[in-house]
């Protein structure tokens, strides 16, 4: 009889659900009772609106559950796993129960994402039993050269997932060409963009894949050395590629005289980000591994040309790494076969905001964002309205819902104004604000320019006051194209990719919803009811019930009435502050 | 821009504590003369004394020949680096995308209003210092805390509330 497996999914995300304790209470009661089923460990699914998550695999077939805390997994153990009856309601997903949640797996084509949540990230033996280092060994037993290894990545028609989309074949092809003493890969891991969590959960959930997809491209452009760039707030994917390096060194995957070639040395070391964005630009980055201040400088020379320490230095994204190994495993026709015309293979998207279903999916290139909100993600949580989704983060735009059939490939994205970016994607409803949301991306990039351009360093700042007036019922006529003027000015007059998309969320919300950034100027509205400040609050007689938690809160006493008697607001009075509204448990503060 | 960061307002100046500055070292030793080694220096001394002190910019400046200009220059511009000691716990409210769309200001607000402290202040009995970041890498739970290295997602200001009075209640104990 085949052993029960039970599988806890310890990512970041379940971690925070609270999956530390799920699996201390499987390992408690496995040892009290003296159970005999294995209990594994892996990173997660995707499938975080369901966190924690634990999977069970037994003779007849495997069920993943969700929302399993130490109580659930105390009615898991007695009823599943002693007495062999799964328990349906619990379950998210399974060939033997159909669940109205399985559509979130459906469609998804998982590349990047193979091995998250499928194997232990701290075990690279599972790593290894999943073709594991096969895509480097295929290189060294073809006896492939790296030109070859090259022509595979240009012809599987890969684009760098970091934002950019250049090809990530022939960026190898210029860093190979370059002849120098030392050459370098690093590994963009600093997931700048708020909102978006793949590269965490890459890193976390297969940190040899990683490793892989660097080694293949320290063999293809001639580099000994790689550096992965990780983001400080990211403590558990730096220890688990800390983990994956150290073993990789044991087994001989990294060091001197790799996979039998002769001359093939290859290192890797982790370098912890110090908190800024910036840092995300190729240049800044450099610079902060050389340990200074993380400012973009010119290019050319391209760091293919000159980069760390002025040599050849090839620069990749997480996800573009991890994709490295399968391409190579099963050759480019395979991957080039997925896509659009321009777009090849796959990618990850971390779906977020005002949906059912958050998580993260990975979907052939040119599915429709209809498609992934309402077919995977469940659609808008609360049976709210779909207003928009946002693209690329800080660098990227709001798509309205209007235009929902786009396909999601770098061409077609572009073509709204926004950008693929790494592939974040908030969903908002109707009670977003988008002129709010504009003002809080300026708010971001404000703060995160480096300094060293005069628009992007107080251009930002113009253009967010300007926002921050507008939200406050401040607005003037003129505003908007005052706005516009100075995005375009900024645009043309910044050295970095952080200025030069810093307006975009600005345009493409005025371009969109020029109708609500003029009712905040001229109406004094906010369509969306968000801005506080332009809100009138009002007491509903009927569900008051004189408890006078609101007149406490009121900073200005501008609430009346008294005990167990209905409340008014002076509304000459009020500031708008909202603190009864958050103060009152019956609902009663209405906006209008 | 980032160098706002230094001080935004006049602060009236703050005695610092005294450190045990032999407590970096081995560090030194560590990273003295290696390429790339200022980044490391300075994370490595923020991890024993919790900041860096004036004094250990001078001795990092004294002992490894790096300028005092670019050792501070760097510490600036990260906003990893403090310069004044923070608090026993740390929390940090995660502002990005997803959290602000969740409204996670909201959160903010009453815990800056509960603490009585401003964004990026420590509390007068030293317990916690709270500050805005940018993303935890959590989003799908939005909205986001972390405390220490400990992240609490789906949060209302309710649950978050109860959350700190708790670790409160404890170091009372
Ligand atoms: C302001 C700014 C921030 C960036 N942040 C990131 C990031 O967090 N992660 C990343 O992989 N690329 C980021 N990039 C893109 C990198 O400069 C670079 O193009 C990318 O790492 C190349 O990898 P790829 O070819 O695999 O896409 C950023 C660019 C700019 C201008
Ligand atoms: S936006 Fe808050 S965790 Fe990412």
């Amino acid at each position: 009889m085949k052993k029960t497996t039970v599988i806890v999914g310890l990512g970041s995300c379940g971690i925070a659900a609270g999956a530390g304790k799920t699996f201390s209470e499987f390992q408690r009661i496995k040892a009290a009772d003296k159970l005999d089923f294995e209990l594994k460990k892996t990173s997660c699914v995707g499938m975080c609106f369901r966190e924690p998550l634990v999977e069970i695999i037994d003779e007849s077939g495997s069920y993943l559950y969700g929302q399993v805390d130490p109580a659930k997994a105390d009615e898991i153990i007695e009823k599943h796993i002693k007495n062999f009856s799964p328990i349906p309601e619990y379950i998210v997903q399974s060939e033997r129960f159909p669940t109205p949640e399985q559509s979130f797996f459906e469609g998804q084509v998982k590349i990047a994402l193979r091995n998250c949540g499928h194997m232990d990230p701290e075990n690279i033996e599972e790593y290894e039993a999943r073709n594991g280092y096969a895509a480097i060994r295929k290189i060294a037993n073809n006896f492939m050269n790296p030109d070859q290894v090259i022509q595979m990545v240009i012809d599987s028609g890969m684009r760098g997932r970091g934002g950019g989309g250049f090809s990530t074949g022939m960026k190898w092809k210029f860093a190979r060409n370059y002849d120098a003493p030392q050459k370098y890969v690093i590994c963009n891991a600093d997931e700048g963009d708020p909102g978006a969590f793949m590269d965490r959960s890459i890193l976390e959930g297969d940190p040899h894949g990683v490793l892989e997809g660097m080694i293949i491209c320290g063999y293809a452009i001639g580099a000994s050395e790689g550096y992965i760039y990780c983001r400080a707030e990211y403590p558990l994917a730096i220890k688990r590629l800390n983990i994956a390096i150290e073993q990789a060194r044991k087994k001989g995957y990294l060091g001197k005289g790799l996979f039998g070639i002769e001359h093939f040395n290859f290192d890797i070391k982790i370098k912890e980000g110090a908190g800024a964005f910036v840092c995300g630009e190729e240049t800044a980055l450099i610079a902060s591994i050389e340990g200074r201040r993380g400012m973009p400088r010119r290019r050319p020379p391209f760091p293919a040309q000159s980069g760390l320490w002025k040599s050849p230095t090839n620069i990749n994204n997480v996800e573009t790494f991890v994709n490295i190994p399968w391409i190579i495993f099963n050759g480019p026709q395979a991957y080039a076969a997925m896509g659009t015309e321009k777009s090849k293979g796959t990618k990850v998207f971390a779906l977020t905001g005002k949906i059912k279903h958050g998580g993260l999916v990975e979907v052939p290139m040119g599915m429709t964002i209809r498609d992934i909100i309402y077919n995977l993600g469940g659609g808008i949580a609360n049976g709210k309205k779909f207003k928009a989704v946002q693209l690329g983060g800080p660098s990227g735009g709001c798509v309205p819902e209007y235009l929902s059939h786009t396909q999601v490939d770098y061409d077609s994205v572009n073509a709204t104004g926004a950008i693929m970016g790494s592939g974040g994607m908030v969903v908002m409803d109707e009670t977003t604000c988008v002129v709010d949301i504009a003002r809080f991306f300026l708010d971001f990039t404000q703060k995160e320019s480096c300094g060293k351009c005069t628009f992007c360093r107080i251009g930002t700042k113009r253009m967010l006051e300007i926002l921050t007036r507008i939200t406050q019922g401040e607005g003037q006529e003129g505003d908007i194209e005052l706005l516009e003027e100075l995005a375009h000015n900024i645009k043309d007059g910044s050295l970095c990719g952080l200025g030069q998309t810093a307006p975009n969320p600005v345009l493409t919300t005025i371009k969109y919803f020029r109708d609500e950034y003029e009712a905040h100027i001229r109406d004094k509205k906010c369509p969306a009811l968000s801005c506080k400040k332009l809100l009138t609050y009002k007491v509903d007689q009927e569900k008051c019930t004189g408890c006078m938690a609101c007149t406490k809160g009121c900073p200005v006493d501008a609430i009346e009435g008294g005990k167990r008697e209905p409340h008014f607001i002076l509304q000459e009075v009020c500031i708008k502050c909202g603190v009864c509204f958050t103060k009152c448990k019956f609902g009663a503060i209405q906006l209008s | 821009m980032r160098v706002k960061r230094i001080a935004p307002e006049p602060v009236a100046p703050v005695a610092e504590p005294s450190v045990d500055l032999s407590l970096i070292d081995s560090l030194i030793a560590k990273y003295k003369g290696k390429q790339g080694n200022l980044i490391p220096l300075l994370q490595g001394t923020q991890e024993i004394f919790g900041f860096i002190p004036r004094e250990a910019f001078l001795k990092l400046h004294s002992d490894t020949g790096l300028s005092l200009s670019e050792l501070y220059g760097v510490a600036t511009f990260y906003a990893q680096f403090r310069l004044t000691p923070s608090g026993k716990h740390i929390i940090k409210m995660c502002h990005g995308t997803a959290c602000h769309v969740q409204s996670v200001t909201a959160i903010t607000d009453e815990l800056l209003d509960f603490l009585e402290v401003k964004d990026g202040e420590t509390t007068s009995d030293g317990l916690f210092t709270i500050e805005t970041v940018a993303c935890l890498g959590c989003c799908s739970l939005a909205p986001v805390m972390m405390i220490d290295e400990e992240t609490h997602g789906k949060l209302t200001p309710k649950e978050a509330l109860k959350i700190i009075k708790e670790i409160r209640r404890n170091e009372a104990l």
